[in-house]
């Protein structure tokens, strides 16, 4: 059963991941790159930095403690063919761990797995991974001024990790008790609240910004649903083949 | 169905949940260690490479 499963979550993660990837290219990594020109742009100034009351600053891709002069960096993928490479491999990852993920939920839950159920667990988790983390932590292009990133990190996995045992309550247990800890599981993220930062400090136009957040979160969506499609078309193949 | 058969097909019912259980297991850490290095791993390399992935999945990156 564990082969089935892993061949299954690799397929599925591999189709649904490409399609994004080809997605991404034509939606959000435009608008990455545009940012990418504000920021350089800005990166002088911004290392000198304003003094918000004596609070840090983490601008992204400065790095966490500003360097005065050339950044610092490591080894990153050339602009053009060899970005957009690592940029599909990484979303073909992603998706393969999205498809692994949703196949372990539903087999734990006991469901039969189908296209039609696996797209009803992959729009929950889109709701635990993408909407409510955005709710605190909005999707941002590079430039964007951040609270320090663990946290930020940890707010994100304790948002998703809640929401998702909020949305298993809500939709599969019938206790009373289970539904107000549904609804206080859904809030309690948000009542704590997200690490931000303690000022604004990005130059990328506010448009680009709002554009980037909407298609950042669409192509989130697109990532989960087609990989519940995938996962449910290919396992129920399998299964005919087993069968016959 | 005689009891001793009902009994046998409870322990097998049994051992298939607990098995469906073990590779639920299996299948969540895996895919929880992937979306963890394609998402938050910190090593530059890492994160350079899977860069504009992080920004378009809306993960917290820098």
């Amino acid at each position: 059963m564990l082969n089935r499963v892993l061949v299954v979550g690799l397929l599925a993660g591999l189709v649904a991941g490409l399609a994004v990837a080809v997605l991404q290219h034509f939606t959000t990594t435009p608008l990455i790159l545009a940012a990418e020109t504000y920021e350089t742009a800005g990166k002088t100034a911004a290392l000198a930095g304003p003094d918000f009351g004596g609070a840090r600053i983490v601008l992204a891709h400065t790095g966490h403690e500003p360097v005065a002069g050339a950044e610092a960096e490591g080894w990153k993928p050339e602009d053009g063919l060899a970005r957009t490479f690592f940029t599909g491999l990484t979303t073909v990852v992603s998706a393969i761990g999205f498809a692994l993920v949703l196949l372990a939920g539903m087999i734990a839950a006991g469901d039969e797995i189908d296209a039609r159920r696996a797209l009803a667990w992959a729009a929950a988790a889109f709701l635990a991974t993408g909407l409510a983390p955005a709710l605190g932590l909005a999707p941002e292009l590079p430039g964007a001024a951040a609270g320090p990133l663990v946290a930020r990190q940890a707010w994100w996995v304790a948002t998703a990790v809640a929401t998702a045992a909020s949305l298993w309550l809500f939709l599969r247990t019938e206790a009373a008790w289970a539904k107000v800890l549904a609804a206080l599981l859904l809030v309690a993220p948000h009542a704590v609240g997200a690490p931000h930062p303690a000022g604004f400090e990005s130059r990328v136009p506010a448009e680009l910004a709002a554009q980037f957040a909407a298609r950042s979160l669409a192509v989130q969506a697109a990532l989960w649903l087609l990989t519940g499609l995938a996962v449910g078309l290919i396992w129920t193949r399998f299964a005919r083949r087993v069968a016959a | 169905m005689t009891g001793l058969s009902i009994a046998g097909a409870k322990t097998a019912s049994a051992r298939t949940r607990a098995e469906a259980l073990r590779v639920a297991l299996v299948a969540f850490f895996i895919g929880a260690a992937l979306v963890f290095v394609s998402g938050f791993a910190h090593p530059e390399a890492i994160h350079n490479a899977a860069h504009d992935t992080r920004h378009a999945l809306s993960y917290p990156c820098h």
